[in-house]
């Protein structure tokens, strides 16, 4: 008989964020060969299963004795020390051996021997004590277990908490004490308002949001589906005077700060309503929406305030006051940044809305409007720019000169703001790597990934026309090289062969490395162009074995045939020409390679012949290393 | 309606009747109800103790003139410390809001995560912002580590925003609108503070002094902590009299910072100082806890 399997951890509240990684270790849990299906709201980890064994199978164990010429006594010793009778060994070999029986145990037993450690084997960014300092660390206080194999519960305890068969339901709407068998509980849980299933509370929330013309954001869905055991969205209403202030500000409070959707109205523009996800199951006397609009009136006139007070002194007025504010301890303040940047950004050929942009790009540090909302530095630059007056190219420039922020996102619109974008982002990475804070591992507290990231998306996108070379040496060229490797085969989706030979026949702007991959790509998947990078690669064997690295070919020395007519093919064709035309030579090196001994007797002849291999080779290889091209014939 | 001196006695009322000692507020500046010796102190080494609190909290560089309707230079915090945490404890809380007045079955109530971190009371915890209807009504943590030293007993720390709490079972937008009790508002009792003190920590704190107080605040401790080792009678070793110096040397930080007058570089070096001094006497106070016998606790 095969029996069914719930486990539920009650805990406190647990942080949204944690959860999908909690579910993803439990789906790995152990469950004697059942598959374990995982669920999880912001209380309770739940993992059920179906088909697990009553009891694990009887089995042999066979255990290794002495050797048979060690005798009776050993022997004796052997099975005496197994507990068992001499009679019982048999010879294997020219060993004794003891075949023991083990009993299966009860799954139930298993069970409540592992469960506990893999409850609390569960890996958290950060977990807790919640009873003493010897007690259990979890991410919140588990307060109570539901642990049952068929009707049986399994008993478990884990700091204190005994597991049972009864849950508890929605904080407010449900029961405290709810008695549960694996077929009621997830019916049972959904009467007192909680939805088990991440699933289904997402449906509701997109549902029920969307309806009330929420403009729905992906992240925020997770967020809310991950914090409500029983999500259910209401509509509220703000004074339309607050639209004066930037939509930037006022959907940054509403959606990071009070984790609400905006409204959409006519052409796109900002409506004055919001949309919040209650953990409840209706307002119906109004006081959950009057309370929210309480809150988002003070919040924007806090953001009004911030604004006012900024406008009273301009962003050219705050350059020196960034003297104040520190970049990094070793590397001083944002303006020690500013000054480095607006003299990288005149290097750079950036014009005078790129130095102006750049001069003024951090001031917003220095605003009341930035300490509060963080996230919304360089946009509130930007916006103040515009309002005092500062030329679009300007104000643009520096509104984008964080971006791309990942590798989702754009690279800023205008020259001024990639310029100006690339010198701020490559600063951080010269000035982080001369004081030797390189990112190493996961830590990278500076976010140098994301700031090497941007470079090479900016490089790529913008044509800027930059040699890396030039913009990078050493260990920092190294590493905008992997992110190059990076950005091409993650973002780009050329195969990392391609990638690799591309970059191993030297790299000089991010263009032309895009355009030799472009190149690359679209002769790949012709017929010949596989079987000749094969062709390259032993060429370069042949060269590498013979220690050879280049000569002059004499013409005179050439044989007619083979030989011959490969060399007058591949020189007549132009340098970094089209490569399908390289890939045409494949049937006369095919030829050569069949007919034409490169070892010759003669040393003169095989000098020769070497010379001819490395000339062509480097003919065709400032595309490509096509020697990095993984064939076939690799794989095997 | 409840006026706010109504809320603040339901609130110490329950928790008297959770068996906690209901203290008055602690004499000396601070920040937050945190630092008083009722926490800060006591939430250290093996004794359980529950206390609850009103501490007025003075945030100079949160002063707004009283022209903010939301943001106060001083304002009230209602402190709970249960250690260790019973098991019951968020049922607890929700009682005590049940106990001012919230039908919850009416509102939305959310747990989200907020982490408590204080640099300069080498301090940490793990906990929520308790979110009634989108505001923040209460911060919930669990204590780990107080003084840079980890802690026997997890206390849980409940810490009410008095005014925002208040100011929303009245439904009024301004906090100064509020009543304190029948007939009389919050800006007849409070605003001349917030203004008074606004002027004063903004424009007129005289900062070379303030430097030169936090450096004999500083010194006083710093000597008060070394006699400690060599001193006879430990249990009589005014640990008590120290940490108030570090509570003078906190506020002077914050006034100094209200005043513009740190620049980020010094920041840290202010904030490691004063934290030194926490720690210090966190460690003197464990140790003269464990040195006490029992009976004269």
């Amino acid at each position: 008989m095969s029996l069914d399997f719930l486990l539920e951890i009650g805990t406190e509240e647990i942080p949204h964020w944690m959860i999908p990684g909690a579910l993803a270790q439990l789906s790995r849990l152990d469950l004697l060969g059942a598959t374990p299906q995982v669920d999880a709201t912001p209380r309770r980890l739940v993992v059920r299963a179906q088909g697990l064994p009553e009891r694990t199978p009887d089995s042999e164990q066979i255990v290794k004795g002495p050797p048979i010429t060690a005798g009776d006594k050993a022997a004796e010793g052997f099975a005496k020390k197994q507990g068992a009778d001499a009679s019982a060994l048999r010879k294997t070999g020219n060993y004794y051996e003891l075949v023991k029986k083990v009993s299966g145990r009860a799954a139930g037993d298993i069970l409540a021997e592992s469960l506990p450690a893999a409850i609390l084997g569960i890996q958290w960014p950060k977990a807790m004590y919640w009873t003493d300092r010897n007690g259990p660390r979890f991410i919140r206080p588990i307060r109570w277990l539901v642990a049952l194999l068929g009707d049986q519960v399994i008993p478990i305890a884990i700091g204190g908490v005994r597991s049972s068969n009864v849950t508890r339901g929605h904080r407010i709407l449900g029961a405290a004490s709810i008695p549960v068998t694996i077929a009621t509980y997830e019916p049972e849980l959904r009467k007192n308002f909680v939805i088990l299933a991440a699933h289904e509370r997402r449906h509701k929330i997109e549902k029920e949001a969307a309806a009330l013309g929420a403009k729905l954001d992906g992240d925020l869905v997770e967020t809310l589906t991950y914090i409500t055991e029983f999500p259910t969205a209401i509509k509220g209403n703000f004074n339309p005077t607050y639209l004066e202030l930037p939509s930037e500000v006022l959907i940054t409070v509403m959606r990071h700060h009070q984790k609400y959707f905006s409204v959409e109205g006519m052409q796109g523009l900002l409506a004055p309503q919001f949309v919040a996800v209650m953990n409840t199951s209706g307002d119906p006397e109004g006081l959950v929406k009057h309370g929210n609009e309480r809150v988002l009136k003070a919040r924007f006139n806090d953001a009004r305030f911030f604004w006012d007070v900024d406008q009273q002194k301009k962003l050219a007025d705050r350059v020196e006051d960034l003297a104040k504010v520190t970049f990094q301890a070793k590397l001083g303040s944002y303006k020690e940044k500013t000054d480095r940047v607006v003299a990288l950004v005149k290097e750079l050929r950036g014009d005078g809305s790129a130095q102006r942009a750049a001069l003024l790009a951090k001031c917003d540090l220095t605003s009341e409007m930035v300490k509060e909302f963080t996230d919304l530095q360089g946009v509130v630059g930007g916006l103040y720019a515009k309002a005092q007056g500062e030329p679009e190219a300007v104000s643009r420039a520096i509104y984008e000169h964080y971006k791309p922020l990942s590798m989702e996102d754009s690279i800023p619109s205008t020259p001024a703001g990639q310029i100006v974008a690339l010198a701020d982002k490559l600063d951080t990475l010269r000035s982080c790597f001369s004081i030797g804070m390189m990112p190493t591992g996961s830590k990278d507290p500076f976010a140098l990934r994301r700031a090497a990231q941007g470079v090479v998306k900016i490089l790529v996108e913008a044509d800027l026309g930059f040699n890396l070379d030039s913009l990078a040496t050493g260990e920092l060229h190294a590493f905008l090289l992997e992110r190059v490797q990076y950005y091409f085969r993650e973002v780009r989706g050329f195969k990392y062969d391609e990638v690799n030979a591309v970059l191993k026949a030297g790299v000089s702007t991010l263009k032309d490395v895009e355009d030799r991959l472009n190149h690359v790509a679209r002769v790949r998947p012709t017929p010949n162009f596989e079987p000749l990078a094969a062709s390259f690669k032993r060429i370069n064997n042949i060269l590498k074995q013979a220690n050879f690295a280049q000569g002059v070919v004499d013409k005179g020395l050439l044989e007619v045939g083979p030989e011959k007519d490969l060399y007058e093919a591949y020189a007549t064709l132009p340098v970094s020409g089209p490569l399908e035309d390289v890939a045409e030579l494949r049937p006369l090196v095919d030829r050569y390679f069949d007919t034409v001994m490169v070892n010759a007797p003669d040393p003169k002849i095989r000098e020769n012949r070497l010379s001819m291999l490395s000339d062509m080779l480097r003919k065709f290889s400032s595309i490509a290393d096509f020697s990095e091209i993984v064939t076939s014939g690799d794989q095997k | 309606m409840d006026t706010f001196q109504d809320t603040v006695l339901k609130l110490k009322h329950y928790w008297a009747e959770r068996g906690a000692i209901i203290q008055e507020p602690y004499d000396v500046e601070v920040g937050a109800g945190t630092m008083c010796p009722e926490t800060f102190l006591r939430v250290l080494g093996p004794k359980p103790y529950r206390v609850a609190y009103v501490q007025p909290s003075r945030r100079p560089a949160d002063g707004r003139y009283g022209e903010n309707p939301n943001r106060l230079y001083k304002h009230q915090q209602l402190q709970v410390i249960l250690k260790p945490t019973p098991n019951d404890v968020l049922e607890q809380y929700l009682g005590s809001l049940k106990a001012i007045g919230i039908d919850l079955a009416k509102h939305d109530l959310k747990f989200e995560e907020d982490n408590w971190e204080s640099p300069t009371l080498g301090a940490w915890g793990i906990g929520w912002q308790v979110m009634l209807d989108g505001m923040e009504i209460t911060q919930f943590t669990y204590f780990q580590q107080c003084g840079g030293i980890d802690l026997d007993l997890v206390p849980a720390e409940i810490t009410y925003g008095l005014e925002r709490l208040s100011s929303f079972l009245q439904g009024v937008d301004s906090v100064f609108d509020m009543e304190w009790c029948p007939g009389v508002k919050y800006s007849a009792v409070r605003l001349a503070d917030e203004v008074q003190f606004s002027v004063y920590n903004f424009e007129m704190a005289n900062v070379d002094r303030l430097w030169r107080l936090l450096a004999e605040h500083e010194a006083e401790c710093k000597e008060l902590l070394a006699g400690y080792e060599k001193y006879a009678e430990k249990k009589r070793y005014p640990v008590l009299a120290a940490y108030e110096q570090v509570l003078k040397c906190s506020h002077l930080f914050n006034l100094l910072d209200a005043r513009g007058a740190i620049s980020v570089t010094e920041r840290v070096g202010v904030i490691k100082r004063v934290r030194d001094l926490a720690v210090g006497t966190a460690k003197i106070w464990a140790a003269q806890q464990s040195d006490q016998p029992e009976a004269a606790a």
